[in-house]
């Protein structure tokens, strides 16, 4: 075990942990975060996904020690001031979500995809996200909400 | 009026708890809901008005339901018939579901119902609840009922309308004290009756999911998220052979590893406990567990599948249904068409594993779960840990969708086993190549079909013979059914009865013979291929089959699809289906109109270049729902690929109550048997599932998505504006056009019958090749 010092969502903590633990599990079961979640524990199907420097990072299979002092952003990071992010007011608006246990993968991988290219195209969409998966199949409806949230953003 | 009392539930109305749906608990009513561990826990009673509705002095309202949600929004759309019976205001009500002992036993969710059977009773009650209000206002303003009116929640004098009174001035913290009456919970009914269709007003309307805001911001309480004072973690050692038995642990492999509590382990069953998920992670994969393998193999490989179960002996053989004489027509038909197709199993893979909270605490048994059958969990883990019922309940609380995979909780009763082990409260989950390997399956399917046409190319005769491995059936929550029961030797003496099925078509065919067979695997218990309930059963295995045979048979007939299933419809016969017939003929027009058919038979054209394009319907009715489906697909000639670009989908499942909901609803179920189509498949060699992961295991991604999805909602009721037109199901019935849609549209764009599922790259390329297409 030892001392790790995080910065997640503006807040700073330290953590008494033992260093090649996963990211997730830290934030989960000692910060109290719950927007990233267990899916496979492979970094295969995205659910945990955080934002480290402006990349999508799977955080079920990225060791704690590598992201100390690293800003890292959660889904509820993304808020500001109260107000949801368009992406997530996309979501909203498009009713996207099913069971939505997928979702905190899908709307974080398409910020990082809206941060780099704020106009995807369709084609572009469908590759950026290829890799994040949903088992209620709510693609169309992603794909749909992260247009809107592009025409919003950019 | 009695005043409330301090039950749990006045508890919870002090918290706030009551103003806000489970769904969208905060961390502070969750520690309320905790708190209140000290049981017992008896079943509300059906018959009490009370047990269904609450109202409060603000003049709002909340709805008790005995289901829960798979994702699909059925609790708002609770919200908007309840609403509407009781004349409130969709934003003044709330809804609470599927927590034993707060809600009714509707029998959580299951089998589509939610609306079709239990709206009926939902409707009802609060129809009842708006009647004895306006009887107390009569009382109050001492002027008959008829001539009061009522609107959102505020009861006035129609002569007078500045005398009024809210619900909430009248009963707001009281009970109502009012007993309803009916044999069980769906026939649950008071004196009121309830509204004519023409009447409602939120209903048909579509207020956004009131579950969805916390799923998008993060803020949403899972029951993956509980977390309890003394909490411990608990992860399973599986054998890694199917039936192998336990010799012995070497606990001395993990004892060293911080944060170790203990080894638990009961027949076949190994788990181990931590202080820390990642210690329990670790020590699980740490434990050295010696096994012995099974003397036989469990299973043949995944390969030898199909041939395993044509030549294997059925277990369960019911007799035929037969309609006229079909082996005499088969015999005189101008032309007879055979045909065998082949079904894989197929997995639940929710995208979160299996897992569950269990608190021992008080000398109950709290278990948070999101098990969609939460009251058959309760049921099952009181039996299985021989504790009195009341003093088990299940919390239940939004999870990962497995369309039917929680039907067999399995970590929900291996928390509470571990809880009542170890004295602490235990959080279990799976790791991904455990719940990929080991949840339960979709049933494996062979049928051999034989079609006899007529000189004119009329279908005269069909012969259906279907044999599905649905040999140990799991179904809800039975005590001695789930893995757990299974390894520590709690199990069913013989297996389940298990079953097959035979097409859910109307269509108008003289001579016709569906039989069905069981046939079962060598290891019938302790197996990962242990069958459930995944997604309308076993509709996608049979509709693709019994769909693409009907293809089959029009193309031999040359005559166009459509227009050859409309002439079935059409027929005239001595049944009495006109009202299933009339209604499946609708929305065959509105698929066909909204795609804009082309009438020609199958397969069309042949195309050039690399791309080949087709189109392919297929049909089917669910209880009283009814759809009809067209795929667009594109053909990669070099490759194999297919791509569905477009789908086109009329369903008709009556009254409907939230259209966008019910839109997003049929995209998934299309998009789910879209995956089966196309990627899912069990592996196994004969010890194990070779499947494990989203590599091993694939499914849909964003890359498959279509362009495209067109949905027609039709009401094709012979009396479409009947007052009391129903609601019916909603939730599976796409999943049993889907592949055959697409298999059909693979043949009008290449000639070449996929008969055997997945249709991966790799199968369509090597059909293509061995067609020379």
């Amino acid at each position: 075990m030892s001392n790790i010092t995080l910065k997640v969502n503006g807040k700073t903590h330290t953590v008494d942990v033992e260093p090649a633990t996963p990211l997730l599990y830290i934030l989960r079961n000692d910060l109290g975060l719950q927007g990233p979640r267990f899916g496979c524990g492979l970094g295969q199907c995205g659910a945990c996904t955080v934002i480290i420097r402006g990349e999508a990072v799977r955080s079920c299979i990225r060791p704690v020690s590598a992201v100390q002092g690293a800003e890292i952003t959660t889904l509820e990071g993304l808020a500001r001031d109260g107000v949801l992010h368009p992406i997530q007011q996309a979501w909203i608006d498009e009713q996207v979500p099913q069971c939505g246990f997928c979702q905190n993968g899908q709307i974080m991988t398409a910020k990082v995809l809206l941060d780099r290219n704020p106009n995807p195209t369709d084609a572009q969409i469908r590759q950026g996200m290829a890799g994040t998966l949903c088992r209620c199949m709510t693609y169309y409806r992603i794909q749909a909400a992260i247009k809107r949230a592009a025409k919003v953003t950019a | 009026m009695t005043p409330l009392t301090t039950s749990r539930r006045d508890f919870l109305k002090s918290s706030g708890l009551l103003v806000v749906s489970v769904s969208a608990l905060s961390m502070a009513d969750l520690e309320a809901l905790q708190g209140q561990g000290a049981g017992p826990y008896p079943d509300p009673d059906f018959r009490r008005l009370d047990s269904w509705i609450v109202i409060r002095e603000d003049n709002t309202a909340t709805f008790y339901v005995g289901k829960t949600d798979c994702g699909q929004g059925t609790g708002t759309a609770f919200r908007q018939i309840m609403s509407d019976e009781l004349d409130m205001a969709y934003d003044r009500t709330s809804c609470v579901m599927g927590s034993t002992d707060v809600t009714v036993d509707q029998g959580g969710s299951g089998g589509s119902d939610a609306l079709q059977t239990d709206g009926w009773p939902m409707r009802r009650v609060a129809a009842e609840a708006r009647r004895v209000l306006l009887e107390m206002a009569a009382a109050r303003f001492a002027v008959p009922v008829d001539q009061l009116a009522v609107s959102e929640g505020v009861i006035s004098i129609k002569a007078d309308p500045s005398r009024k009174i809210t619900y909430g001035e009248l009963i707001g913290g009281r009970r109502f004290n009012v007993t309803l009456t009916g044999n069980n919970t769906d026939a649950t009914t008071g004196v009121a009756k309830i509204k004519n269709v023409q009447d409602l007003k939120i209903v048909g309307q579509s207020p956004q999911r009131y579950d969805i805001p916390a799923k998008v911001d993060g803020s949403l309480k899972w029951a993956v998220d509980v977390k309890l004072p003394g909490m411990v973690h608990a992860r399973n050692v599986k054998p890694p052979v199917a039936g192998a038995t336990l010799v012995s642990i070497d606990e001395s492999s993990v004892r060293g590893i911080p944060g170790f509590v203990k080894v638990v382990s009961k027949g076949n069953y190994v788990a181990v406990v931590c202080e820390r998920e990642e210690q329990a992670i670790r020590a699980a994969r740490q434990l050295k567990v010696n096994w012995q393998k099974p003397a036989t193999a469990p299973f043949p490989t995944s390969e030898g599948l199909f041939t395993y179960m044509r030549g294997a002996t059925p277990t369960s053989n019911p007799a035929p249904t037969v309609v006229g004489t079909p082996d005499a027509a088969l015999a005189g038909a101008a032309k007879v068409i055979e045909a065998e197709y082949d079904v894989p199993f197929q997995g639940h893979t929710s995208i979160g594993p299996a897992h569950a909270m269990a608190d021992p605490s008080n000398d109950q048994m709290t278990i948070y779960s999101n098990d969609m059958k939460s009251y058959g969990l309760r049921n099952g883990v009181a039996q299985f840990l021989q504790i009195p019922r009341d003093r088990v309940r299940v919390v239940w609380m939004e999870g990962p969708q497995g369309y039917g995979r929680t039907a067999a909780d399995d970590a929900g009763f291996e928390a509470a086993f571990l809880a009542k082990e170890i004295g602490r409260p235990v959080r279990m989950q799976w790791m991904r190549q455990e719940e990929t390997a080991w949840d339960t399956k979709g049933p494996a399917y062979t049928f051999k079909m034989r079609g006899g046409l007529d000189a004119q190319g009329n279908l005269v005769a069909f012969d259906y013979d279907a044999r599905g491995a649905d040999y140990n059936h799991l179904g809800y929550n039975e005590h001695d059914t789930v893995l757990i029961a299974q390894l520590t030797g709690m199990r069913k003496t013989t297996p389940a009865p298990g079953g097959a099925a035979t097409p859910s078509d109307m269509y108008a065919i003289p001579n016709r013979r569906m039989a069905v067979h069981v046939v079962s695997l060598p290891l019938v218990w302790e197996t990962p291929l242990r069958t459930g309930n995944l997604r309308d059963p076993n509709g996608p295995q049979v509709t693709f089959a019994s769909e693409s045979f009907i293809d089959e048979l029009a193309a031999a007939a040359k005559a166009d699809p459509v227009e050859f299933r409309m002439r079935l419809l059409t027929a005239s016969t001595a049944d009495d289906s006109g009202f299933k017939r009339a209604r499946s003929i609708a929305v065959m027009k509105a698929v066909a109109e909204k795609y804009g058919w082309d009438t020609r038979p199958s397969p069309g054209p042949a195309g050039n270049g690399n791309i080949l394009t087709g189109r392919g319907i297929a049909y089917a009715y669910r209880n009283q729902t009814v759809v009809a489906q067209i795929a667009e697909v594109e053909v990669n000639r070099r490759t194999g690929h297919v791509w569905v670009k477009r789908f086109v989908c009329a369903h008709d499942c009556g009254l409907v109550v939230n259209p966008e909901a019910l839109r997003r609803t049929l995209e998934g179920g299309m998009l789910h048997s879209l995956s089966r189509a196309l990627h899912e498949e069990v592996t196994f060699d004969t010890e194990k599932v070779t499947s494990v992961d989203w590599v091993s295991h694939p499914t849909l991604t964003h890359l498959d998505t279509p362009a495209a999805i067109d949905i027609v909602l039709v009401n094709g009721d012979p009396n479409q504006n009947r007052p009391d037109l129903p609601h019916y199901g909603a939730g599976e019935t796409v999943c049993k056009t889907t592949i055959a849609a697409v298999a059909n549209a693979i043949h009008d764009a290449t000639g070449v019958r996929l008969r055997r599922m997945p249709f991966r790259d790799v199968r369509v390329l090597q059909a293509l090749r061995a067609a020379r297409v």
